[in-house]
């Protein structure tokens, strides 16, 4: 499991417009750049060297899965931010204020009271 | 000595300002209610006539992220930016630049580790909506320095209700000790129930209205014999994924004291409930 490296790539993709915009137009391209040039990095000179995502992972990321991602136990603030920056607009424009909020938790409807997965590292 | 002017426990929805400030033919329906609440409940911060703004509040991932996430920190700079590129993006939130204490983040830091809460400090931390929104709604003319505290209610494992508690009866009798003629006004925010980026997400109401009126009870009548026998991590799932913001408002209660608040009120929103409480624990002002 790396779902710490999962919440970074949300975290750092969700803070930069450019990466945002990349991911929304070819995810499959930005998860595989940001998973072997961006990710490692600490700073400009420092970089981890073991962190990398399952296949699992990846396919879920590229995938924009964040019911995957959600069982995964990818943090869910990040989660939600993230989709509704690459969704909320185009759903609002065709139906309606908050219509992709209100998908993205049916889609997750069958977890209604129980507990859910852990987003503790 | 400081006087504790007031302590003011809030939630801090932050599409408040986006709701009263959209043109007329796009206001949600309660958009005037919420700003009539939100500007009665800022009265009671104004006639407290503050000199100082204590502001606690919690980084939602904005500036600390899971590589080094901070349990309990203090910011101690002359100068805060606030509101990240996202907040902006997401929420429609302006930037402020707002002045800081140094003094008192000092004294506050200090006093805090001899009291054996080990604090993380920042000397360049940029403020995030759990303190903006609380400027927006209960000082609009951002025009008070502020000493910064933010706590872990978002990154588990999470600091127990209990330590909330204990974290503002510490903040409080530091601010009872400040040597100055200032008074200190202290503003928290959090939450009540809430869910993101769950199934209960964007309902109608938020995801456990009972805890809602149960928690503003609690905080109400400075009942922190309830709360400790009731709170726990666990519960506070059961009520909503994100709930643990609640938290955030023990501390606040904490600053207070166990006494009964001067000012409650609450609005019933889409996906959560409001709450607004101000105590006095100097006595309300004149």
């Amino acid at each position: 499991m790396s779902i710490y490296y999962v919440n970074k790539f949300l975290f750092q993709v969700d803070g930069d417009p450019e990466l945002l915009a990349r991911y929304k137009a070819d995810p499959a391209e930005l998860v595989a750049w940001w998973e072997t040039e961006r990710g490692p990095w600490l700073n400009r000179v420092e970089r981890t060297t073991w962190l990398g995502f399952t296949e699992t992972e990846r396919r879920a990321l590229v995938g924009h899965d964040y019911v995957t991602l959600f069982e995964l136990g990818a943090h869910f603030f990040l989660s939600l931010t993230i989709f509704i920056a690459l969704y909320d607009a185009d759903y609002a424009a065709r139906s309606g204020p908050l219509s992709f909020q209100r998908e993205y938790a049916a889609n997750l409807a069958h977890w209604m009271g129980k507990e859910y997965p852990s987003v503790a590292l | 000595m400081a006087t504790l002017s007031a302590v003011l426990a809030t939630t801090h929805h932050p599409f408040y300002l986006k709701a009263t400030t959209a043109p007329p033919e796009e206001r949600m329906p309660q958009a005037d209610e919420w700003k009539r609440k939100v500007e009665a409940y800022r009265e009671t911060l104004t006639v407290a006539k503050p000199d100082i703004l204590v502001m606690v509040g919690a980084d939602h991932f904005h500036q600390f992220f899971s590589d080094n996430y901070p349990t309990f920190l203090i910011g101690k700079q002359p100068m805060y930016d606030a509101t990240f590129y996202n907040e902006t993006r997401e929420f429609g939130l302006p930037t402020f630049l707002l002045q800081g204490h140094e003094e008192l983040s000092g004294y506050m830091l200090q006093g805090l580790l001899d009291r054996g809460f080990d604090f993380s400090v920042s000397h360049e931390l940029k403020i995030d909506h759990s303190i903006i929104c609380p400027i927006i709604t209960t000082r609009p003319d951002a025009d008070l320095p502020i000493v910064p505290i933010y706590t872990n209610i978002f990154a588990p494992p999470l600091p127990s209700p209990k330590r909330f508690w204990d974290l503002g009866r510490a903040i409080r009798s530091i601010i009872d000790e400040w040597p100055s003629d200032l008074r200190v006004a202290a503003v928290g925010s959090g939450h009540l129930s809430l869910e993101l980026g769950g199934p209960r997400q964007f309902g109608e109401t938020g995801p456990d209205p009972e805890f809602d009126l149960q928690a503003i009870e609690w905080l109400r009548t400075g009942d922190i014999d309830g709360i400790l026998a009731n709170v726990t991590h666990e519960s506070m799932a059961g009520a909503g994924n994100a709930t643990h913001g609640f938290m955030d408002l023990i501390l606040m209660m904490g600053i207070a004291g166990p006494i009964e608040a001067s000012y409650v009120d609450s609005l019933d929103l889409f996906h959560t409930r409001e709450a607004y409480v101000t105590w006095y624990p100097e006595g309300a002002p004149s």
